[in-house]
């Protein structure tokens, strides 16, 4: 093994922050994807591998991407909600892949939300 | 790499794994991948999370979920209800004795929210066998830095200026035995880390090493760059095998890395490590008795001076210092002696790491601020006494500190504090006692501890502890004179005063201050020949109310048929007696009866 230099320490701080990160509870916007069984058998966990390949392809690791149960509303699953730091959540209904990507890419990293697939906003928070 | 969605922070330290944790993980992993969650869930094996009374225990991050007290069957529905469907399962969170909720988040438990962790930074949060974890939080910059922007000296003068005192009992200056060290002459020094963590229930050492172990490789890499060493020793008691194991695939992993060896991270500074390891001796703890031992002979201590910063292994300068002041060392470095200085109290500053044992709540192992109270320790962390109990006496500093009683509840801790009531900070145990406890009795079992691990070199420490052990066995056996208080205060005072080193200079500790603050129960033992607490069995007298034995428990008979001694007599469904003649009070009846027939006075 090559021995390391300190730009390595850096190098590997780095990639390894990227998978360790959300050990540490810290992040800026969290996407909740219901995963009740009316959501899981709408097609809810497509949604989450789309989400993560899309943190992968972006690089980004202080976005926390989980999961929650039945919203309640399962005629419109798959259903995700958003929350950024500070601002009313946003619950989005009927998902697929092409709808989470450009909510990943507008409104969590862009900062816009995307009315037309919200269904409302400043719905109930997920206490935990 | 794809990021993981969740997290399973599986503890591995010794606690946990005694209490299976291992099979936890395993039965974690086969339900994931049966769930299709591979991908997107990673279990990761940390070390000690501290709250070792929940074992085994699991921290779901991000969210930092706690569950605890996990058995195998638990684990298909948590993955199911939790990891897929993300409903956090309550059954098996932690609520706190005395309530009804459970606490689902981890900062949320007081056990875990009043901790500061500086030598305990990474627990819970990196898998101890992978270098890049540690790194990844941060590890080995500290190091860098010394290398690129601070000479030698200026290390030591941060060190100095942070206050940071030895963690290993004594409490000496870290910076000034380092400067002592580093002006001693001679070509070759030596570091050393002192593991040899001998005192019984504390456990602060191995759980930084099980935990963290390159937080403890990168604190003598420093120290070896400000004194100028190239060679380390870690000695290490063989009874941590799981310490050792990570320790050695630290080291390992470190040499694989360049970060021990030459040239380390391409700078002209060379250091490397050996593992000695120890048989379990407590008097090897002793730094010079440590030497000894690593120089091949009995591990006896001598007399100091010279101490070891000017004539250490093969008489050459070497630092000791022991695993907790170590792992303190690369924070101080990062984030600077000022921002140390700022915790803790005027002459202790930083944080201390205990093991709270005993009559508590919430047995475990602690990272606080110095300063703090010993009742925010015992109560708000520790979740109080168990069983509703009244709390008594807490021993401070291992076995050869001193018991504390409630009037001391809010007594600061630092060093100065604890030597001043008579005890010591020691390397950090605590153990805590309740009204059920004799302190006559537990006087006996420190000393009894103190005075087998005594290695016999001095004759104040050899026959002073063992005189002193035979006055506390008359005394519990009702045996005690009038004088025998004065005697053991007088023989105390001798034994700290002519013992060669600290073991004999601190094992009269827990006589002394039992004495000091419960000089009552010495007198009651003595001179009613009673124990209040009931403990010292010869002292004891059974007797059995006839009316609950008769009305109650329609003379069941049970306490007879139990007793060794035949001390009971009485026919079925009659009244039942003991023969004080033949009773040898060994309290059978008494652990058996179900109807509270009988009783101890």
């Amino acid at each position: 093994m090559p021995k390391l230099k300190i730009e390595d320490l850096q190098r590997i701080r780095d990639e390894v922050k990227r998978t360790t990160l959300l050990r540490e509870g810290a992040h800026r916007a969290r996407v909740n994807v219901h995963m009740g069984t009316c959501g899981i058998s709408a097609g809810a966990r497509k949604i989450v591998d789309a989400l993560l390949k899309v943190l992968e392809e972006k690089n980004i690791s202080d976005v926390n991407v989980t999961t929650s149960g039945c919203a309640g509303l399962c005629s419109r699953e798959p259903m995700a909600t958003v929350e950024i730091a500070g601002q009313p959540p946003v619950k989005y209904v009927d998902l697929t892949e092409d709808k989470i990507r450009r909510i990943f890419t507008e409104h969590v990293l862009g900062g816009k939300i995307l009315t037309e697939f919200a269904l409302a906003l400043g719905s109930e928070r997920t206490h935990l | 790499m794809k990021p993981y969605r969740l997290n399973l922070m599986v503890c591995a330290g010794t606690g946990c794994v005694a209490n299976q944790s291992y099979v936890i993980k395993e039965a974690l992993e086969k339900e994931i991948l049966k769930r299709g969650l591979t991908a997107e869930v990673q279990v990761v094996a940390t070390g000690c999370n501290g709250f070792c009374a929940a074992g085994p225990l699991l921290v779901v991050q991000p969210d930092g979920i706690f569950y605890c007290l996990l058995t195998v069957k638990d684990i298909p529905h948590l993955v199911e209800e939790h990891f897929l469907k993300g409903r956090p399962v309550a059954k098996l969170m932690f609520t706190p004795p005395a309530e009804k909720a459970p606490i689902p988040k981890m900062s949320d438990i007081n056990f875990f929210n009043r901790q500061l962790l500086i030598a305990l930074r990474n627990r819970g949060l990196i898998d101890p066998t992978k270098i890049d974890e540690a790194i990844g939080r941060g590890a080995y910059t500290a190091l860098a830095k010394v290398l690129t922007t601070m000479t030698p000296d200026q290390v030591v003068a941060e060190i100095k200026a942070s206050g940071l005192r030895g963690r290993g009992g004594g409490g000496f200056p870290t910076g000034v035995k380092w400067e002592t060290c580093k002006k001693a002459p001679g070509e070759v020094h030596y570091v050393i880390c002192n593991a040899d963590e001998g005192d019984p229930g504390a456990f602060m050492d191995r759980s930084i090493i099980e935990s963290d172990p390159h937080a403890v490789l990168e604190g003598m890499l420093i120290g070896a760059y400000a004194i100028n060493s190239d060679q380390g020793y870690i000695y290490i008691r063989q009874e941590y095998p799981l310490a050792c194991e990570r320790l050695i695939i630290a080291i390992r992993q470190a040499r694989d890395y360049g970060l021990l060896g030459k040239n380390i991270l391409g700078a002209d500074f060379s250091f490397d490590v050996k593992i000695a390891r120890g048989a379990g001796a407590f008097v090897c703890g002793e730094e010079t008795a440590l030497i000894a031992s690593i120089e091949g002979r009995a591990g006896e201590p001598r007399q100091r001076p010279p101490y070891p910063a000017q004539k250490g292994v093969d008489g050459k300068p070497t630092v000791i210092n022991n695993v907790e002041t170590w792992a303190n060392v690369p924070l101080i470095i990062e984030k600077g002696a000022d921002w140390y200085a700022s915790i803790g109290t005027e002459g202790s500053k930083g944080t201390k790491i205990f093991a709270l044992t005993g009559k508590v709540n919430n047995t475990g192992l602690v990272e606080v601020p110095m300063g703090i109270t010993l009742r925010d320790i015992i109560f708000d962390i520790g979740g109080g006494i168990r069983n509703g109990r009244q709390f008594k006496a807490v021993q401070t500093g291992g076995p050869s500190g001193g018991l504390l009683p409630t009037e001391l509840l809010d007594l600061q801790v630092d060093y100065e504090q604890l030597t001043e009531a008579g005890s010591m900070m020691g390397s950090g145990g605590m153990v805590v006692m309740d009204e059920d406890n004799c302190m006559v009795d537990m006087a006996k079992y420190f000393l009894t501890f103190t005075q087998d691990e005594s290695c016999g070199k001095c004759t104040p420490c050899r026959e002073g502890t063992m005189r002193m052990l035979q006055i506390l066995e008359r005394i519990a056996k009702g045996l005690g004179r009038e004088e025998d208080i004065q005697l053991l205060e007088d023989l105390s005072h001798f034994v700290i005063d002519c013992s060669l080193c600290a073991l004999g200079g601190s094992a009269p500790n827990p006589v002394l201050t039992s004495l000091r603050y419960f000089r009552d129960e010495y007198v009651t033992h003595i001179r009613d020949k009673k124990c209040p607490a009931h403990v010292c069995r010869d002292l004891n007298v059974y007797t059995i109310d006839p009316e609950l034995c008769l009305v109650k428990g329609h003379g069941c008979g049970v306490c007879r048929r139990q007793c060794p001694d035949n001390a009971v007599i009485g026919e079925k469904n009659q009244v039942h007696k003991i023969d004080q003649e033949l009773c040898k009070k060994c309290g059978v009846c008494l652990d058996v009866c179900r109807f509270d027939a009988v009783k101890v006075a």
